[in-house]
């Protein structure tokens, strides 16, 4: 499937080329609106970015797999983190991960079969002071109790 | 206590931009002169003075000068520089223009964690906000200083974080950190002078600038002055962000600050700083205060203050399997010792906790981190484990042990909370 970017996304890309002294830099940036209009950086999607930015395809892909937040596939529509670090685990999130797996019913990794979840664990989101937590989608959810968790969850469908 | 940081949390920044007055009438080397002076040190864990970091630049360079303003905060146990964007973003962009003004920076970026996308947003507003009252932007307030802040955002590497590695990063690459020297102010980001600040360090810079660095060094100890945001959680009974003046007794600050340890249980240990230093028992930390001077006295560090404690209750082997696990996973994988060695150690570590250890694994953790360590790889990423797991493995000893000598993790059924 060809891939371009929508013209809202062509006029903040071009926005971003003048912030910065080389082309190359605006990578990062460019692949997040990829993201955000389609879920995922698809290879089409890599082809694009090397025609517009002066790159290859070789170098954008060995880019994209270094940062975990890149989806390199397409993911379900919501995508849960819980963050499974130190601090979060000393209040409890490998309860929150059972809970949510079972809720779900899918394992860590997985997508729901009607593609509406995605559950993933992760390091330190930077919200140990509010633990447990996860982050689904842009959305920070903290201080998690397995009633909150069924409430958000709820409200998500 | 006077706040300097978290004065304007409750309430909007009403004095937001008022040193810029005074700002402008100092020239940039009073202004690194006066930095120098006050004594600020990095709170982003390394430490170093901020003046003189600034003062790195080179005089005569004819090169384009960059400030990044480092906002990855990643390092477990760390959420302060968040709290400073959520409760007072303008405080950090009138820092940036402080320092940028000094070093003769007419571009800074706000390298922001991916995850932040609240925090993202926030910083955008506030930017705006800045731009539009002339606090930004081309002759600032008549001053002819032009500065234009962008914010560039990570995608989930904890090694941004480190001031190289970000570079890469925002250069559009894998965040690959670089061997040093060049420092990044001598050549920094497209090979240019650059200062790599971090968000809290940034925003200490108004009140020097209003109040002047006597007035600065007033508060903490001779060689910490000032305060520090230390950010509490783990088995406390008031997780959360507190300002505190730079020398405060751990114990005063688990028991008034934190509300002591949770369910009236015991203190078992703690870390400081942030999940890339040592441990501290609870002997061991309730004499130390919180200043950088008295932390690497007890072997450990304030680092970026992110401070995590462990009732009696918890199993130390599975809190160093926890963190192994993250220095696994963050490992950039460029330098052998540290790519093999974190996933050696997450390994060892793992088996001891699952019953499967043996006798020997337990100097064999020690020797793998000694060998990991000590300028064997290009950044200090493997001895930010390294250091942790000797620490734990030498003070907890007896807890290794006896997962060995039972074959299982004698805390198994305690653990849920």
């Amino acid at each position: 499937m060809n891939f371009e970017f929508i013209p809202e996304n062509k006029r903040k890309f071009e926005e971003y080329l003048k912030r910065y002294p080389q082309k190359k830099a605006v990578l990062l940036p460019a692949l997040w609106l990829v993201q955000e209009q389609q879920g995922w950086i698809s290879p089409e999607s890599m082809e694009y970015l090397a025609k517009l930015l002066d790159l290859s395809h070789a170098y954008i892909y060995e880019t994209v797999t270094f940062y975990t937040m890149y989806n390199k596939k397409p993911i379900g529509k919501h995508h849960i983190q819980v963050c499974n670090s130190v601090c979060c685990w000393l209040r409890g999130s490998q309860e929150t991960v059972e809970q949510i797996k079972k809720k779900l019913n899918i394992e860590v990794g997985e997508t729901t079969t009607d593609k509406r979840f995605h559950l993933s664990t992760v390091e330190c989101l930077g919200s140990c002071g509010t633990a447990p937590m996860m982050q689904i989608n842009n959305d920070y959810y903290e201080d998690l109790t397995e009633a909150k968790i069924d409430k958000i969850l709820k409200e998500l469908k | 206590m006077e706040l300097i940081l978290s004065k304007n949390w409750g309430a909007p920044n009403r004095s937001a931009y008022a040193s810029l007055q005074k700002l402008f009438k100092m020239t940039p080397a009073q202004v690194i002169e006066e930095v120098k002076a006050s004594g600020l040190r990095g709170r982003g864990g390394a430490g170093f003075s901020a003046g003189v970091k600034w003062g790195f630049i080179p005089k005569d360079t004819k090169k384009p000068i960059y400030l990044i303003c480092n906002f990855d905060e990643s390092e477990p146990g760390t959420f302060k520089d968040r709290a400073i964007a959520e409760k007072d973003p303008h405080m950090m962009i009138e820092g940036m223009i402080i320092a940028a003004y000094a070093i003769g920076a007419h571009t800074a970026y706000i390298y922001i964690r991916g995850e932040f996308y609240k925090q993202w947003e926030i910083v955008e507003a506030a930017l705006k906000e800045a731009a539009a009252k002339g606090f930004l932007g081309k002759n600032i307030l008549g001053s002819k200083f032009d500065l234009d802040i962008y914010q560039h955002r990570g995608a989930g590497a904890y090694i941004c974080g480190e001031e190289t590695a970000l570079l890469s990063s925002l250069e559009g690459g894998r965040g690959y950190p670089r061997i040093k020297p060049p420092f990044p102010a001598i050549e920094g980001a497209w090979g240019c002078p650059t200062i790599v600040n971090n968000v809290e360090t940034l925003s200490n810079l108004p009140y020097i600038i209003n109040n002047g660095a006597a007035a600065f060094k007033k508060f903490g100890t001779e060689k910490s002055s000032g305060t520090k945001l230390i950010s509490a959680s783990g088995h406390i009974n008031k997780p959360g962000v507190y300002e505190v003046e730079m020398g405060l007794p751990i114990r005063t600050f688990v028991e008034e600050y934190c509300g002591g340890v949770w369910k009236g249980r015991k203190l078992k240990g703690l870390v400081p700083g942030g999940s890339s230093f040592p441990v501290l028992t609870a002997e061991e930390a309730y004499n130390v205060n919180l200043d950088f001077e008295s932390c690497a006295a007890a072997g450990t560090s304030l680092g970026s203050g992110g401070f995590y404690v462990m009732d009696e209750t918890t199993c130390m082997v599975r809190m160093l399997q926890f963190t192994a696990k993250f220095y696994e996973h963050e490992s950039c994988g460029q330098c052998t010792p540290c790519r093999e060695g974190t996933g050696w150690v997450s390994q060892i570590v793992k088996r001891i906790e699952e019953g499967n250890g043996r006798d020997r694994d337990l100097q064999l953790l020690i020797d793998v981190s000694n060998n990991m360590m000590n300028g064997r790889t290009i950044c200090v990423f493997a001895d930010a484990l390294a250091m942790p797991v000797i620490s734990y493995v030498t003070k907890f000893r007896k807890e290794f042990e006896e997962h060995v000598r039972l074959g299982k993790c004698p805390y198994a059924s305690t653990m849920v909370r």
